[in-house]
Formats: C-alpha cells, sequence, structure tokens
C-alpha cells in the first residue's frame, strides 16, 4: 500500500545521489583499485587477422626487467567461453571462444598470450618481446566473401561462415500480395560497424581471498552474476568461490554484457600467481578489439495499396558478427532481435523475413544500445519514405495511415504491443517542428538554393523483457526475472538490492525514489546495493532497458513487503488490524486517528532489540524478498523523433539544426534521468548516422585504432534536443515504467537519413547506408562535370 | 612512494605541487603525469580515457591552463601549479563548489566518468573567458569527449555557472574569480 502522504518522490527530478562523490573525484572505478602488491597485465595480441598459430615464445618477455609471468592459452589450461542457443543445428552452430587463443587466431587484436608486470609500463616492454608465429590464412574481411561458395571457414564447423540462420515469419500468400500490389518498393541498406565506446575502457582487478576462499574480481561488466558463471567454469570453481564486483562503471551501451575474454585471463593469472592483478584495457584495443556491433545489410521491399496503406513486409538480415559468438547473448542477437521485432509501430498484415549472422576474422560483435533496432527501424522507416515520394503522399501522413492504434494489438510477428502512443507522438513531432518555424523555414532556405531537409522516424521499442520474451528466442540463457531485498535496521534505515546495475543511469537515485515512496523514508534513508554477486541474490544485470522496468519493479514489491511487516508491527502494538494503519512519511500512522504515528525507527527497534513484544506470527527482523518477471511478450516504449538538418556544399557537411524527440517510457520516474537517457541515445545515434565506423582492408586490419581514426561526435556536432514527454503507463510492471534508455540510439538514425534525404530531394539522390559520409553527400550536391567531348 | 625495485637505474626523484600540497615521486622519466597523479599521489578522480589526448578525461589545469595529463610526462609539470577535481569542492567542509553544484542541478553527469575532465575544462576556460558566450561555451566544451550526456547540460550547467559568476560579480559580492 502507498504511503498515504501525497510528496510522492516517483515522477520527480529529485537531484542524483550519485552526483557528490563523482563531482568530487571520489568515484571508485575499476582502475582506481589499489591491492598491495598489485600486478599488471596486458595482452599479446594477434597482428594478423586469420592464422593457424605455430609458435609463441615467452622466454624473452620472462627477461623483460619487470615481469613476473607471462602465460599462454596452453599454461592456464582454462576452458573454452561458449555462447549457445537453444536451437537445431540448421539453424544455429555453436562455437567455442578461448579465453586465450590456443591454435588458430582470427582477428587482429585477438589475445594469445598475458604478461604480468609489476608496473603497466614493463608489461607492456614484455608485449614487444614476444614472438608469436602464424601460418596466414586468407581473412575473410566481409559479407560477399564470408558467403562466397569458395570462401574460407573462419570456423571449420560453420559452413558458409553462418552461425545464425532462421527464418522466423513467412505469412502464407506474401507473394501473390506483392505481384499484385500497386506499389512496392524496396531498400538495400547497409550500416556501419560501430565501436559503443564507453568512456571507461573495459577492465579487471582480481585476487584470491584466502578467508573467504574466493577469487574476488571487480570488473566493469554489466552482467556480474553471468561473469561469475563463465569465470567459475573457466577455472573450474564452484560458483560461490568466484565473487564479481562491479564499482562505478564509466559506461557500458550494451557491450560491457558480453563476457570477456581479457578479465577471465586476468583473474586466472592472479588465481594461479596468487597475487592480484590488474588489467585495464588500452584505447587502440578497446577501439580494435574490444567487442564492436551494428554491420548489417538489409534488403527489403515493402508493398502498399493506392491509399498508402502497407500490405506487406519482406526482408533480408545479414549481421556480420566477426570472429566470434559472445557469452551470454550469442551471434544470434541481432538477426533474431531483428526478425521478431521489424513491423515496429506498423500495422504490417503480411510478413516474411530471413535473418542471419555469418562469421568474419575481424573483432566479434556483442549487443550496443538498441540492438539491431536501430537499423531495422531504419529500413522500415525508408520504406515508408519512398512509398510516399512514390505515391505522392506526405512522409508524415503515410506513418499516420500506418501505425498502430488499438490496443492490445498483436502483430504479424505474434507479439501482443503494449499500449502506446505512436500517433500522438508522431502528431506532436510534426506539430513541434511547424510550430517552430522549420517547415517555412525549409520553403525559404529551398528558394535561396540551399539544401534543408527534415525527416522523421516512428519507432517502438521492446524494453522489459521478461523470461518469456527471452525464452521464445531460444536462449540457452534465459534472462528475464529481477530479485530485490528490502532491509531495514535498527536505526530505521533501508537498504534494498538490485540486479541490475547502473553504468550511468541513476539507479542509486530513481530505485531509492521507489523504495522511499513505497516505505514512507526519506530518500536519503534509502541504499541501493548493486553490481556484488555476494550481496545480490541473484541478477541479470543491465540492458534492454530492463533496470526500471524490470528491477525497478522488483524493488517496488520488495519495499511493498517490508511496509507490510512495519504494519503489521504497528498493528499488533496496537491491537487492531493492519488494514486499520498506513505508511505515513516517517512510519505507520492509525487511519481513525491521522496523529497516532509509531516511527519507522520505533518499529525497527522492535523487530530487532525487542522481538519478544512481537506476536508470536510475526518473526524477528525487518526484511523482505520479491521477485519480478514480466509475463506478458514484453513492455514497449515508444517514441517520434523530428529532425532538421542542412547540408553544405562545399563540404559535405550534415549539420543539425533542430532536433524533437517526444518519447513515452511510460511512467517516468524521475524525468530528468529520462532526459538525459534521451540525449545521451540521440548522440550515440547521430554518431551513428554521421560519423563512426570501424572499416578493415582486404587483409583485415582494422582502420579505427585511435581517435585520430574514429570520429566520435563532440558539443560542436550534437545539437540542443527539445524533448516531450508523453505517459501511457505500463500495466505489466509494477511501476508503469516501461524502459528508457536505448530510444535515442534507435530513433535517430532512420530520422538523420530521411532528413539528409529530403535536403537531397531536387538532386534525385537517395541515400540508404550508414554513416552519412560528408564525400557522399559531397558527391550527391554536385552535379558530375560534363563529359568532355574531342 | 612507487616501487622502483626492478624499474632499472633510470629513475629520478620529481617535486610536484598539486593542489597547493608538495609531494615527492620517486618515478621513470617516461611516466606521464595522469599515472602519477592517479596511482603514485593516489589522487584518482583524473580519469584516463585514450591516452592520446583526443578524450580529455585526463584534463587538469597546470599554471592556470588546462592540460591533458595524459600528455605531459610527470618530470614536465616540475615547478609548474597543477590542479586537480580533488581541489573543487571545499576541504573543510566537503560543500560542492558553485561550478560541480550546477553540473548536478542540470544533470551535466551521467556515468561520472568524464565528469573531472569537464570540471577542469571549465575551470580553465572561465578563468580565461569569464565572459564567454554559451556558443563560446559550446566551442570550449568540445575539446572533451563524453559517451553519456549529449553535451547539451554540461553546456547548459557551465553557462548557468558563469552567468551567476558574473552577477556576483556586478553585484561585487566575490572576490574572485571575478577579474
Amino acid at each position: 500500500m502507498k504511503p498515504a502522504n501525497g510528496d510522492r518522490l516517483v515522477g520527480r527530478s529529485v537531484a542524483r545521489r550519485e552526483d557528490p562523490r563523482l563531482l568530487t573525484g571520489r568515484g571508485r572505478f575499476v582502475d582506481d583499485i589499489e591491492l598491495p602488491g598489485l600486478l599488471h597485465a596486458q595482452f599479446v595480441r594477434s597482428t594478423i587477422a586469420h592464422g593457424v598459430i605455430t609458435g609463441v615464445d615467452l622466454s624473452e618477455v620472462r627477461r623483460v626487467p619487470g615481469v613476473v609471468a607471462a602465460f599462454t592459452a596452453a599454461d592456464l589450461e582454462l576452458g573454452d567461453i561458449t555462447a549457445l542457443l537453444a536451437r537445431p543445428l540448421s539453424e544455429f552452430v555453436p562455437t567455442a571462444m578461448p579465453v586465450l587463443a590456443r591454435d588458430r587466431v582470427r582477428y587482429v587484436g585477438e589475445p594469445i598470450a598475458v604478461v604480468i608486470a609489476r608496473d603497466p609500463y614493463a608489461a607492456e616492454d614484455g608485449l614487444e618481446a614476444a614472438k608469436v608465429t602464424y601460418e596466414s590464412l586468407q581473412p575473410v574481411t566481409g559479407e560477399e566473401r564470408a558467403l562466397a561458395p569458395d570462401a574460407p571457414l573462419v570456423h571449420e564447423e560453420a559452413a558458409h561462415n553462418t552461425l545464425v540462420d532462421v527464418s522466423l515469419f513467412a505469412t502464407d500468400g506474401i507473394d501473390e500480395i506483392f505481384d499484385s500490389a500497386p506499389c512496392v518498393v524496396q531498400v538495400d541498406v547497409r550500416t556501419g560497424r560501430q565501436n559503443a565506446l564507453p568512456l571507461e575502457t573495459r577492465g579487471a582487478v582480481a585476487f584470491w581471498d584466502d578467508r573467504e576462499e574466493q577469487l574476488v574480481l571487480h570488473t566493469c561488466t554489466q552482467v556480474p552474476h553471468q561473469v561469475r558463471t563463465v569465470a567459475s567454469r573457466c577455472m573450474r570453481l564452484d560458483e560461490r568461490a568466484v565473487r564479481v564486483i562491479v564499482p562505478d562503471m564509466g559506461g557500458g551501451f550494451g557491450i560491457k554484457c558480453a563476457v570477456g575474454r581479457e578479465e577471465i585471463a586476468a583473474a586466472a593469472a592472479a588465481l594461479r600467481l596468487h597475487r592480484p592483478v590488474k588489467w585495464i584495457e588500452d584505447r587502440k584495443d578497446a577501439l580494435s578489439a574490444s567487442f564492436l556491433a551494428r554491420e548489417q545489410h538489409y534488403t527489403a521491399r515493402a508493398a502498399f495499396d493506392t491509399d498508402g496503406r502497407i500490405l506487406g513486409l519482406d526482408a533480408d538480415v545479414v549481421c556480420d558478427m566477426g570472429a566470434y559468438s559472445c557469452y551470454p547473448f550469442t551471434a544470434g542477437i541481432e538477426p533474431l532481435m531483428a526478425a521478431a521485432e521489424m513491423p515496429s509501430v506498423y500495422k504490417v498484415p503480411a510478413y516474411r523475413v530471413r535473418g542471419r549472422a555469418i562469421t568474419t576474422n575481424k573483432a566479434p560483435t556483442a549487443p550496443y544500445r538498441g540492438v539491431s533496432r536501430p537499423q531495422y527501424v531504419m529500413v522500415v522507416e525508408r520504406l515508408m519514405e519512398r512509398a510516399a515520394r512514390e505515391l505522392g503522399l506526405d512522409p508524415v501522413e503515410i506513418r499516420r495511415r500506418n501505425v498502430i492504434t488499438e490496443f492490445p494489438y498483436t502483430g504479424v510477428n505474434n507479439m501482443t504491443y503494449d499500449p502506446g502512443s505512436y500517433l500522438e507522438s508522431l502528431d506532436l513531432c510534426e506539430r513541434s517542428l511547424v510550430e517552430a518555424g522549420w517547415y517555412d523555414r525549409q520553403a525559404v532556405a529551398r528558394a535561396e538554393g540551399r539544401h534543408i531537409g527534415i525527416g522523421y522516424s516512428c519507432f517502438s521499442e521492446r524494453t522489459g523483457y521478461g523470461s518469456k520474451a527471452f525464452a521464445a528466442r531460444k536462449m540457452e540463457v534465459v534472462p528475464g526475472f529481477d530479485i530485490s531485498e528490502a532491509r531495514m535496521d535498527t536505526s530505521g534505515a533501508v537498504t534494498i538490492t538490485s540486479g541490475t546495475l547502473s553504468h550511468g543511469q541513476s539507479h542509486e537515485t530513481t530505485m531509492a525514489q521507489i523504495a522511499a515512496d513505497e516505505l514512507g523514508v526519506d530518500i536519503a534513508k534509502v541504499k541501493l546495493h548493486q553490481g556484488d554477486t555476494d550481496r545480490i541474490t541473484y541478477g541479470w544485470g543491465s540492458f534492454a532497458s530492463r533496470s526500471i522496468a524490470v528491477g525497478g519493479s522488483a524493488v517496488r514489491l520488495a519495499a511493498g513487503k517490508l511496509g507490510d511487516k512495519l504494519r503489521a508491527i504497528a498493528a499488533a502494538e496496537w491491537g487492531i488490524s493492519p488494514d486499520e494503519t498506513e505508511l505515513h512519511r516517517g512510519g505507520v500512522r492509525r487511519r481513525d486517528e491521522p496523529d497516532a504515528v509509531l516511527t519507522h525507527e520505533h518499529l525497527a527497534d522492535t523487530a530487532y532489540l525487542k522481538s519478544h513484544l512481537l506476536p508470536k506470527d510475526i518473526e524477528p527482523g525487518l526484511s523482505a524478498t520479491a521477485i519480478f518477471d514480466v509475463h506478458n511478450d514484453g513492455t514497449f516504449s515508444n517514441a517520434t523523433h523530428g529532425v532538421v538538418v542542412e547540408l553544405h556544399e562545399n563540404t559535405g557537411q550534415v549539420e543539425i539544426l533542430a532536433y524533437v524527440c517526444v518519447e513515452d517510457c511510460g511512467v517516468a520516474i524521475n524525468p530528468q534521468v529520462v532526459e538525459g537517457q534521451c540525449r545521451g541515445g540521440i548522440a550515440q545515434g547521430i554518431a551513428g548516422a554521421l560519423f563512426e565506423q570501424v572499416t578493415y582492408d582486404a587483409q583485415g586490419e582494422p582502420s579505427a585504432t585511435s581517435f585520430m581514426d574514429y570520429k566520435v561526435p563532440t558539443a560542436h556536432e550534437i545539437p540542443d534536443i527539445t524533448i516531450h514527454h508523453l505517459e501511457t503507463p505500463c500495466a505489466f510492471t509494477e511501476t508503469g515504467a516501461k524502459g528508457a534508455g536505448e530510444g535515442g540510439t534507435i530513433g535517430a538514425p532512420a530520422a538523420v537519413l530521411n532528413a539528409v534525404n529530403d535536403a537531397l530531394r531536387a538532386t534525385g539522390v537517395e541515400l540508404d547506408n550508414t554513416p552519412i559520409t560528408p564525400e557522399t553527400v559531397h558527391r550527391a550536391l554536385t552535379p558530375p562535370a560534363p563529359e568532355q567531348t574531342t | 612512494m612507487t616501487d622502483t625495485a626492478g624499474l632499472g637505474d633510470d629513475v629520478q626523484l620529481l617535486t610536484l605541487d598539486v593542489n597547493g600540497t608538495s609531494y615527492e615521486v620517486i618515478t621513470e622519466p617516461r611516466r606521464t603525469l595522469v599515472d602519477v597523479l592517479r596511482h603514485d599521489l593516489r589522487l584518482t578522480g583524473t580519469h584516463v580515457g585514450c591516452e592520446h589526448g583526443i578524450c580529455g578525461a585526463c584534463t587538469v589545469i597546470v599554471d592556470g591552463a588546462p592540460a591533458r595529463a595524459c600528455l605531459m610526462f610527470a618530470a614536465q609539470a616540475e615547478g609548474a601549479r597543477i590542479t586537480t577535481v580533488e581541489s573543487l569542492a571545499d576541504a573543510e567542509t566537503g560543500e560542492l563548489s558553485d561550478l560541480q553544484k550546477s553540473f548536478t542541478e542540470h544533470h551535466g553527469l551521467q556515468c561520472g566518468f568524464c565528469t573531472p575532465g569537464f570540471l577542469m575544462l571549465a575551470e580553465g576556460f572561465l578563468a580565461e573567458r569569464p565572459d564567454a558566450t554559451r556558443g563560446e561555451i559550446k566551442e570550449a566544451v568540445a575539446a572533451n569527449l563524453c559517451r553519456c550526456t549529449g553535451y547539451q547540460t554540461i553546456v547548459e550547467a557551465i553557462d548557468a555557472c558563469a552567468t551567476a559568476r558574473r552577477g556576483h560579480c556586478a553585484r561585487g559580492t566575490e572576490e574572485t574569480p571575478c577579474n
């Protein structure tokens, strides 16, 4: 039962409780952890993209001053990391990722050996003395090569270099629909390989704790319990003999929910040496050899009637997953997400899709904020725009005619969508740009020969995936539920736990807002424990924007149960029924006599220190645990993004003049935090649309090894963003919240691409690929020189 | 103090002035300023994001101007006045500085990893350009990378702080930093 007081914290932009320590330099990130006798690890990495290792000689390494040890795969004898899907071999081919490469290397940067030294500088000196010899194999550096009949195999067991190949939906009669449709449009969309690029690179500090008989591994991961599972299996330890602790985390954005090889190798070295070992990834490795993301190719077509209503969608999705399938999400995450959810916010009556994950000699990929949704939203939104052009319809009007407006809506993909504001967000977004005068300004600018374009994207995103949704994906490791414990100590202070964890999303504040409201305590009395496998019963970590929708619901339930116990104790003291009491700010009060209040401190004192006063049916102590899962197909946040761009003829630069985001994530626990998530997400989406890309040359050498080669947008490129909130409370979560983490990244690329195409309208050129480089834009705006005649 | 055993003979004794305190450090000449601050002096507020001078997470103030601590050897900073994020809040009371408060009010940070770099960048910049416009602040902020906020709230935080400082100066209620 909610506290009766009116000053609830949920829904208010409460100041962040994380800030004081982070603003004063007192945050504790992995590299801030110092331990007596700490050693430092660096990795000998493959210099070639594909080859057989014929020799690893570390004898010179061990003679380098400061080097303490150097290990190969044979020295550490670790089990492999193998991510599995419960799908038939025709759909999924499992491949093992050894912690250190044993006999074969599959990408530039693959770890082969680990050098341990007293100092990171000495460890780097050690790397230079390592001698690795290879027998080179032909590298597979792109989709066409990977799928060619004579292609070398990246993994012998994966024919056609295909790890995942699924055809999930095929509506009967879809070919006839396309054959007879008055309008069929198609697109060929390619998106660049990107780096999620948390500012804090990956890292780990591990040591063996003799007293606890535990390997303690501090690491910046989004999934501590899953890292524990992998570490214990690789090292053949009981899970309780591994404790994973996540301190402050400098961003994750998805890639830190793939279990990395290096943190396991560093932990194994600590175990072997009985000394603490630290590994901090440098930026060169983070850019080129860490988990990457996003490289996909879509060929898709859509059929429309003459009114612009979509009749069918037919798509082929190929995802270049790089050299290994990541744990726990597997190479299936991108094609399965795209295939299942592509119809997005539109009423698509017929659907066919094939999704494939192929393996190449590039750094492996992992989930990255949005996972396939930035791409398939781009595909569907390009199809909408193209059909609008062909049918002479306004681009907003064609969307208006197709968005789902009645809920519950069960799609052709067998998913039932959570009610949302698809039409309302579109209308508000358009109105916002109209009222700001952008259409008028565009008309004037066009008359002056300037290239201004306006573009939109509409989307919904499944956020609160419960275990049902993940199980439907046929994952061998099925995430979904979350556990929370709420505990009050004798001073009336509350500790809550969550199996999710913040890497910038402000959980210490938002989770405390939820619990404080349930209990009627001051927010300063609530402390969140997260990211420690010994403190948290079990957790699936933070990804898929699940934290508030799922984790927050568990927190609310646990705090609610604790509140019930407080009321029961108070009722017993008053000799009334618990129903005759309610939580009130500061304690429990009688409904019939609002001035009669028993404080939290008083009740806690009774529960622990005077337990003899409790009735027999009330156990001493004050703690409660709750588990929450989303039992339907998930929760669906939605948004419309609108963007105005100007293309500069001389430089090919795409300048963003205005950006409007209308988002609906259900109940916003802390609107300022939601806006922060939107803005940050949009910045990453713009980055993918216009700037960031890791390319590989024919030998499999990555182009991006420093920020000189990988353009991360700065304040100069990212515009101010206007955000409007709509609120369609979610019926499937305890908080009414859906997820808010990924939407910005999902909506931005499509909106930017559409705006660029609107600006290019007069040229007849249409662009479907990202990043949209200045070169592409310049070429589109510069008419080819007239052919010279001789 | 650094464990010099095994590091060879090539070590030097440095005296560094950090946040008004004088520190003696024995270190290799190749050791960067940021590593000495973080690991030898245990001032871990300054962060390392790229080690090649682009991201700005390691920004500190050296003799009044923002500098990349990853691009300087510690030896180069001898004799200079170095200021790090640890100096901003009131040492006695722990009260946040006006700039720090402005960052929290405007939600100018999320994961907080880049934040010390932005704070020191802004302090250095505003000391030089107290009258900076919002546009100029945005240009200055473009020197550092943030991956969480989309920058807008960082610019707003710095702009609001600068505006408030100018207000204080105009009213003559503050002695510094009104120059």
